[in-house]
Parts: structure tokens; sequence; C-alpha cells
């Protein structure tokens, strides 16, 4: 061998995969995949910045650093320990693949569709809009009890060594089929204690049929309450209203009072669903928070195709990126003067990340959680149900269809999306959701690729805004320590 | 860690596991299985007492200090790939150690 083959030879550093970020005066880094954030001390941001540029040998990394001045014990140390913990790598880069998991996941949560009936007609329910794809001919309105307590044996029995499982109720309009979800709780919390498991509730209502007594069943089962709203009567009334066109404003905001005044024993959130008209951030959330009482709003775009007239399109997710970070400032504000804020697409994503999730799948859908339809039906999640895409078998013949759940799990893992595999925001948003997929693309293993641009502007965003939390206040993070 | 801090959970996950995999000198701090002391293997080649641990199996009692056996190794047992090669190209590499036992930690780095 030459000596021109030696040096060419000579191993070069490269960086590895993460996504850098400053906070108060403060380098960060965000490691892709593990999702772990370092703060960097200034020997570490010298390597980076000096590997970025020059791709070094060690040699020439080494004498650099000792020219500007660093302990060659230091320089050692260091560029061990940025090595091993996947900051930079001595050599070419070459991305591993993920592997799929072999082991089976044990069921944690079940959505229950009680009903596919609904006392309203908003206009981008992708139960009811052109955008359907439940097809619910034939089965039944509502859901007999006997699916119900059939559905809650099937997690009880799936969630195998898991302590704690929880069941969520679904429409249609939940509280349309009350008498049903009343006996299917005390059914769950019999089964529950006799097999030894903790087990939590939680429902999502548009409200309109809330009254005292359902509000106090509520409350004395601990249920978590998610109400569909979207705003002011201006802004609520343009999706969300009656068959026959009247908005439904005027009747649920009475009853949300209500639900927030005599229940206190879970968490009861306010959901918004963005459109093309319904895209005023702030203006919604002030109004949820100040006028009607809620403690947390959460905002999502309606998934729609992006013909429909609904569809919110890409020039109003830029007003609503835009409304995100004003609000995820003032969340900022609040986290590092100890105060609650109750933005909660910011409290979800900042919980993530400190977390340091990374995910393989990008929802639990599948997972760690199936949804039910009326006829007993189990499919892929709630938004699925019924419908010909992610059936997973009957909760009355033969349970979760485990063989259909495994090819599924296969098929959409991280490491079969090559849409994902260079992008940095993989950890936390791991592909985005197969309905949403399915609607845009036909196929619910795309990648949300429409979302792209905006899912690594709000992850950049919460990052930072993470960063100086863990500056300026960092006990505040300790309350994302729970569960 | 000398470059950077960990700042969320797994970040101080990922640190536990970069401190043992590149963990300060451990060998005789490390607890064998179901709490024993861990005997590392010692060179091969010399049999004076001195190198692994003393009789309580600690390195308290050793005749001269744990941090001498780098010496030993290139001076005293002449092997040439533990450490730089100190007559040609590396003559300095100990300049700053002026005790083994107290100065060990600033033997300098040298790039093959």
């Amino acid at each position: 061998m030459s000596a021109t083959e030696i040096v060419a030879s000579a191993a070069r550093y490269h960086l590895r995969e993460f996504h850098a970020f400053d906070a108060v005066d403060s380098r960060f880094v965000y490691l892709v995949p593990s999702g772990a954030i370092f703060s960097l001390d200034e020997i570490g941001g010298e390597i980076v910045d000096r590997i970025k540029e020059l791709n070094p040998t060690r040699e020439e990394l080494g004498r650099f650093l000792v020219d500007r001045g660093y302990e060659p014990s230091d320089i050692g140390a260091s560029l061990m320990e940025l090595e091993q913990a996947g900051v930079i790598i001595h050599g070419d880069f070459v991305p591993q693949k993920p592997q799929v998991p072999v082991q089976r996941f044990p069921l944690q949560r079940i959505v229950l569709n009680i009903t596919n009936q609904c006392n309203l007609a908003c206009t981008y329910c992708y139960e009811y809009s052109p955008d359907k794809i439940s097809k619910t001919d034939g089965k039944p309105k509502f859901m007999p009890a006997s699916v119900a307590e059939a559905s809650i044996d099937m997690l009880i029995k799936e969630s195998a060594e898991r302590p704690s499982i929880h069941v969520t109720f679904f429409g249609g309009e939940t509280l349309l089929n009350f008498p049903m979800l009343r006996s299917s709780v005390e059914y769950a919390k019999r089964k529950c204690a006799d097999a030894g498991k903790h087990v939590e509730f939680s429902l999502t209502t548009n409200a309109t049929l809330l009254t005292e007594q359902v509000v106090d069943f509520l409350a004395e089962h601990k249920i978590g309450v998610t109400v569909s709203i979207d705003g002011d009567s201006e802004l609520n009334d343009r999706m969300r209203v009656f068959a026959d066109g009247r908005g439904s404003y005027e009747v649920i905001v009475p009853r949300i009072k209500m639900l927030l005044k005599r229940h206190k024993t879970n968490s009861i959130g306010a959901r918004v669903t963005l459109s093309s008209g319904v895209h005023h951030v702030r203006r919604i959330y002030e109004h949820l928070i100040q006028e009607i009482g809620f403690a947390a709003v959460g905002f999502s775009p309606a998934t729609a195709n992006p013909n429909r007239l609904y569809s919110i399109g890409e020039t109003k997710m830029g007003n609503v990126l835009e409304g995100f970070e004003d609000l995820a400032w003032e969340y900022r504000d609040c986290a590092v003067s100890g105060r609650h804020h109750g933005f909660t697409n910011a409290n979800d994503t900042l919980k993530e990340l400190h977390t340091g999730m990374s995910k393989a799948y990008p929802c639990g859908a599948g997972l760690g959680l199936l949804g039910v339809g009326t006829a007993g039906d189990i499919n892929l999640c709630h938004r699925f149900v019924d419908s010909d895409v992610g059936q997973m078998g009957h909760v009355q013949k033969g349970g979760v269809d485990h063989d259909a759940r495994d090819e599924f799990l296969n098929t959409h893992h991280i490491g079969a999306r090559y849409d994902c595999h260079t992008c940095w925001a993989r950890p936390v948003c791991a592909g985005g959701c197969y309905h949403e997929a399915f609607i845009h693309y036909g196929d619910t293993s795309a990648a949300t690729l429409h979302y792209c641009d905006w899912i690594r502007g709000w992850n950049d965003l919460c990052l930072r805004i993470y960063g100086e939390i863990s500056v300026r206040n960092p006990s505040f993070l300790d309350r994302f320590n729970e569960n | 860690m000398h470059s950077m801090k960990p700042i969320n959970r797994k970040a101080r996950k990922v640190e536990a596991a970069v401190i043992e995999a590149t963990g300060d000198v451990q060998a005789l701090q490390r607890r064998g299985g179901e709490g024993k002391i861990y005997y590392p293997m010692g060179c091969t080649l010399n049999f004076t007492p001195g190198w692994e641990v003393d009789i309580s199996g600690g390195v308290a009692g050793l005749c001269q200090p744990v941090e001498r056996d780098l010496f030993d190794c290139h001076l005293g047992c002449g092997w040439p790939a533990q450490v730089p090669d100190h007559l040609n190209n590396a003559p300095d590499w100990t300049d700053k150690c002026a005790s083994a036992a107290n100065d060990w930690r600033k033997v300098d780095i040298v790039f093959p």
C-alpha cells in the first residue's frame, strides 16, 4: 500500500443524524433516532462545527482542538462520548434500518364506537362527509351491551400483564347511547376488579346531550371528557350544525359550563377541528379558556381530501402554524414563571420531547389500541371502524385476528416508511395518521407528506421552547415525569 | 460528561450508557456478579505482585500503585503496543506526568 493510499483511507469524522437548535445562548442537539436532547458545551460545539465544515481525520481534529487550547484528556474524552452518544462517527455514516419488534404488544386501550348515529351534521365529519369510509349498512345503530361486554373481556385478556387498561367511548354522538355506556362502565369495573386490573374511562361528546344526571355519572366514575367545539358562536356554527343547518353553539355552551362546574374528578378538554373557515387559533383559544372556562384546548386540522371545500389548504395551514407559534410562546412565558397554560398541543409535544419518545409507529392504533364497531367488528382505530381497511377480527367471533394485526404492524413500521428515513422529526412523527394518509393517498402506509414541513416547523419550535424552559425553569419539566 | 449535558429523560439514559461504555478507570471498582468483587485478569506476562489486587481484594495495599502498570508495561515489560513510541515519535508524551500515581491523567494524547 502506498503512502497516498494510506492517507486516502484514513477515517474521517462525520456527523450522525440530529437536529441542532439554539435557546437562551445555549446550543442543543436533538438526536435521531434516540430522541435524546443534550446541550453542547464549548468543546462539543467546536467539535460538531469542525466536523460539519471539514470532516477531519482524528489527527486533524485533535491538532485543531489542541491549538484551540483544550487539554488532550478533555479532547479524547469528548470525542469518545460524542461518538458513543451518537452525535458523531469516526468513519462513514451508514444509517441502520429500524427493526420491527418481534414481540406481540399487549393491548392497553379500546375505543368503542357505541353508536354510529349523531344528532349534529358537522360539515367536515369523517363519518358522514364524502370522505366517509365506514360502511354501516346492516350494522346496528347502537352497540348492544353484549358487544361492549365482549369487547371489555377481550381487552382484559389481550392486555396480558398490564396493570392498567383504558376504555374510550366514541360515536357518532356517544351520549345517544348513554344507558349502554353506563352499564359498560359498571361491567368493566366489576370485571377489572376480578382480574386485579385498574381501569380508566374517557369519552368524546358534542355536549348537546349533557344533563346533570349524565355529568354526575361521569364525575362519579372519573371519566375523562373531550368536548368537540370550534370556538365562539360565529366560528363554531360554521361547521358544527344540526341537520337543519342551525348552529349548535347556543345549545352546548350552557351544558359545557354545567359540566365544567360539576365534574372535577378528571380532565375535561376542548377539541377544536380547524377547517377552511375556522383557523383563528388565538381567537378560539381565548374564547374557550376565558369565556367558557376550559383548562385545556387542543387543535387539529380536519382530515379531508384536499378537493373538499372545507379542507384547510396550505395557505390557511400557514396561518394555523403562526397561531400555534403565538400560543406556544405564551405557553413558554407561563412555563418559565411556573404557571399553567392550556394549549394542549404544546403541552403534549413537550411531554413527548421530555420523555425522548422514539416512535416505531405514529400512534397506538393496531399496537396498544383497537377500535370496535357497533356490531363488534374490530378495526385499527375508531376512525376505521366498520370500513374495509384495517379489519382485525370480531369481539364475539374469535377476538383479535393476530395475523392481520401482525401483518399491519409489519407493513406500517417506521422501517417500511422510506420517505421518513432521512427526516429528523421521525422519532416524534413516525409518518403521520393512518386515516389522514388513507384519505389523501388511498394508502394507510403512506407518509402524510403534505404535513411534513408543518410537523418539522412545529417540532423545531417546541424544541426551542423546551430548551429555553430547561435553562430558565427546569423544575417545570418535572410535571412531565409522571407516567 | 465533558462536551455535553443531558437535558431530557432519554438523554439521561444515553448518558448512563455512555458512561458504562467509556467510563473512567473502573476495573478494580467494578462489582462482579452477586455482589462479589470483580477481579481483572491482569498482565499474563509477569508474576510480580503489585498489579492486580492486594490480599483483601482492594488496591490500597499493593507494593506499588496501580497506576504504575502503565509504565511497567512499556518500560519493565517492553510491550510496545500498549504505549506511544517514546523513543522516536513521542518522546515527550509523559512530560506532564511527574508522578504516575498522581498525574497519570495528564499523560498526553498521541495521534498515531
